[in-house]
């Protein structure tokens, strides 16, 4: 879809919400270059969030938002969660179906995108929770990646069962008590990453959302490998202040914590070759085209 | 809403469709329903129900269908595999389980392709989660359900309990009682479903085994004329594609809200499901010739059925004649929407109507006895379950036995 496609026939423009005439106005579609620094002087793609305050996940959003190549080519599969709360306010299509059935949905809906569309690159991202992504739906979500389904999957780990009220999931750590693990979960933190490695995924990448630029590189590197090799994983950690504990402005502390050495969530990247060369001729075209562009300015000047 | 339409002159506004009298890559022209139907020559082909499934999709025009082995519609859906193969679909592949199928079927819909796929018996419960999310998001994908049994311990036999749970899913649920309906109604059942004022999933049944592994002969369209494709413009709710607008859908999630304008919202919401499946009726009228067949409903004695258990009834009919009992047939084609009005009519007369069926529930009886005054009437039966086959003789002994008329013992039965 391109810009044009949105434009408001000027009769009716000011009956629309303003959102919409800020999305027409100002939103990033098409410009290559969009990343996090278009928060806060751009459209967002975000409108609002329900989430609790100080939520992880609300920053983590327009982080991927903001980061996306493609917003108006991007579709979005969700599941049930706290991002289902989230997705009726964001700008790019979407889905909600089920609970776990997301990678089953984004493999019918990103075929059937291939098949309609040939000459246009339609991206599908799912964006799902940890119990979405691990325990409900682990077996659609890696025969996805088994087929080498070409889309992009996040997971939002919070490390339990945020939108029921805290109980025990698969990502959990080992020894946190909480509901449904009186005692203390048994076993230990599921080891997704590496599931995704082993089962076919040209790109992993496990992180914080504590630093944007490294988030946006991240989403963007997903998303593109998706494009051209197979199926890619992001493994966000979004703690859920509000079951562990933590105050509203602690949530920064919580993820920096975690991504320091000998933390849960260190960053880490599983690239395969094809993948890597295809990230690295992706960085030498931007380079080269920024070069053009500054080039010209300078002539210009 | 049970007002009966009026067919003459009624033809289904199949299509003006833009890409009408063109041809596809496998040189098929994309006509109008009623002209394949009702203005082309039909050949009579000697085929199983599973042949006839795979002939009925090579004139669908559908864009994907998904497969997951389950007996007894395997075969088709392999079938459908391998016309895949030959260029007829854009997209099949077999997904993981009967829950993740539906759930591909569902992506594939959202993206807006045609979609059919296949399922039996436990692969139906299996899946069952998705059949009303289908519905909610109006979404017009066809399954056609080749119903076995859902019992343990295991069984592959036939069975149309499955059916009973398909009932209140806001799909369309209607009944074959032969190949050449089964034909006749997977494509007639697409048209229909994706009616922009219909516009919800329809599940096509029919008997497992009975209908699917033994042979018959049904007349086919021509191979070079196919269905006009799925227009997924043509939707009630906007098309996944990001080719049109993303508007901001709510304000809040009404997931969340315990106030009355949620519940208001998931009620009306639910209605209108309902609402556009009763819309279908007039789309569906003109196609089927008719939600129900009669054959003289003047009669005292009525049998009410689907499925396979209306040939078996026509046959005890026939028995019943040669004794001089004389009994009226109504068969019932579409479960969902349900003829309430022409059931109605057609048993405003009879003073015993029997109900044969394949499932230990006896769900049509039920359906009926709700609907009709004096539903004392009806009686729940004969039904057999677990695979059972239901002889024409035992429908001719439950009737006498039911009338106090003589019967015959078993050992001496025909």
């Amino acid at each position: 879809m391109s810009k044009e496609k949105i434009v408001l026939c000027e009769d009716l423009a000011d009956v629309m919400p303003p959102e919409y005439q800020e999305l027409v106005e100002t939103a990033t579609y098409g410009n290559q270059d969009r990343g996090w620094k278009d928060i806060g002087s751009s459209k967002e793609l975000i409108e609002q969030h329900s989430l609790c305050a100080g939520c992880p996940e609300s920053i983590a959003f327009r982080y991927i938002l903001a980061s996306l190549p493609a917003p108006e080519n991007t579709v979005f599969v969700g599941s049930t969660g706290c991002t289902s709360l989230v997705f009726p306010h964001v700008a790019v299509h979407n889905i909600h179906s089920l609970f776990g059935n997301q990678n089953a949905i984004a493999s019918g809906l990103k075929r059937t995108l291939a098949c309609r569309f040939p000459d246009i690159e339609k991206d599908v991202v799912v964006l799902a929770g940890d119990g979405a992504t691990v325990d409900i739906g682990l077996d659609m979500t890696m025969q996805s990646w088994f087929r080498q389904e070409k889309f992009t999957t996040i997971c939002f780990d919070n490390e339990l069962y945020a939108n029921t009220g805290g109980q025990e999931s698969g990502l959990m750590q080992k020894g946190f008590v909480a509901k449904m693990a009186p005692k203390g979960k048994s076993f230990e933190k599921v080891r997704l990453a590496e599931i995704a490695r082993e089962a076919g995924c040209a790109y992993v990448a496990v992180l914080t959302v504590s630093k944007p630029n490294r988030v946006e590189q991240v989403i963007k590197n997903a998303v593109l490998v998706a494009r051209e090799i197979g199926p890619t994983f992001v493994q966000l950690y979004t703690p859920c202040i509000l079951e562990i504990g933590k105050q509203s402005m602690e949530g920064l502390d919580e993820m920096k914590d975690s991504e320091s050495i000998g933390g849960r969530f260190v960053q880490k990247e599983y690239i395969t070759d094809e993948a890597q060369k295809l990230l690295d001729s992706i960085k030498e075209e931007t380079k080269a085209r920024k070069k053009a562009a500054k080039d010209k300015k300078t002539v210009n000047a | 809403m049970n007002k009966q339409v009026e067919l003459k002159n009624k033809r289904i506004i199949a299509s003006k469709h833009v890409k009408l009298g063109q041809k596809n890559k496998m040189n098929q022209t994309y006509t109008d329903i009623n002209d394949i139907f009702y203005n082309s020559e039909q050949t009579p082909n000697f085929l199983t129900g599973s042949e006839v499934i795979r002939e009925a999709i090579k004139r669908a025009s559908v864009g994907t269908s998904v497969a997951y082995p389950i007996t007894p519609q395997s075969e088709a859906a392999a079938l459908i595999g391998e016309i895949y193969a030959e260029g007829y679909l854009d997209e099949y592949f077999r997904g993981e389980s009967e829950f993740a199928v539906m759930g591909q079927c569902a992506g594939a819909s959202f993206g807006g392709h045609r979609v059919f796929t296949t399922t039996a018996g436990p692969g139906t419960l299996r899946a069952m989660e998705n059949f009303p999310m289908w519905a909610g998001s109006r979404l017009p994908i066809q399954v056609c359900v080749t119903c076995r049994g859902i019992n343990s311990p295991l069984s592959i036999q036939p069975d149309t309990l499955e059916m009973h749970y398909l009932l209140e899913t806001g799909m369309l649920v209607w009944h074959a009682e032969t190949a050449q309906d089964l034909y006749d109604f997977i494509l007639k059942g697409f048209i229909v479903a994706e009616q922009p004022d219909v516009h919800v999933p329809i599940a096509v049944c029919c008997d497992g085994f009975f209908v699917t592994h033994t042979k018959d002969t049904v007349d086919l369209s021509p191979l070079d004329k196919c269905l006009t494709p799925y227009d997924p413009y043509r939707n009630p709710q906007p098309v996944m594609d990001m080719e049109t607008a993303p508007i901001r859908m709510m304000r809040d999630p009404f997931v969340m809200k315990s106030n009355y304008i949620s519940y208001a919202t998931h009620a009306s919401w639910q209605q209108e499901i309902k609402a556009a499946v009763e819309r279908s009726r007039k789309h569906t009228i003109p196609l089927l010739d008719g939600l129900i067949d009669e054959e003289n409903i003047d009669r005292e004695i009525l049998i009410v059925g689907s499925g396979t258990a209306v040939s078996q009834s026509r046959e005890a009919i026939r028995l019943l004649e040669e004794e001089g009992i004389k009994v009226g047939l109504v068969k019932i084609k579409t479960i969902r929407p349900f003829p309430y009005e022409e059931i109605r009519q057609a048993t405003k007369n009879a003073k015993h109507i029997f109900v044969p069926e394949f499932n230990v529930a006896g769900w049509l009886a039920r359906e009926i006895k709700a609907n009709i005054p004096d539903n004392e009437r009806v009686y729940v039966g004969p039904h057999v379950a677990g695979g059972m086959t239901m002889p024409s003789e035992v429908i001719v002994e439950e009737i006498k036995k039911h009338l106090g008329m003589e019967v015959a013992s078993r050992g001496t039965l025909g």
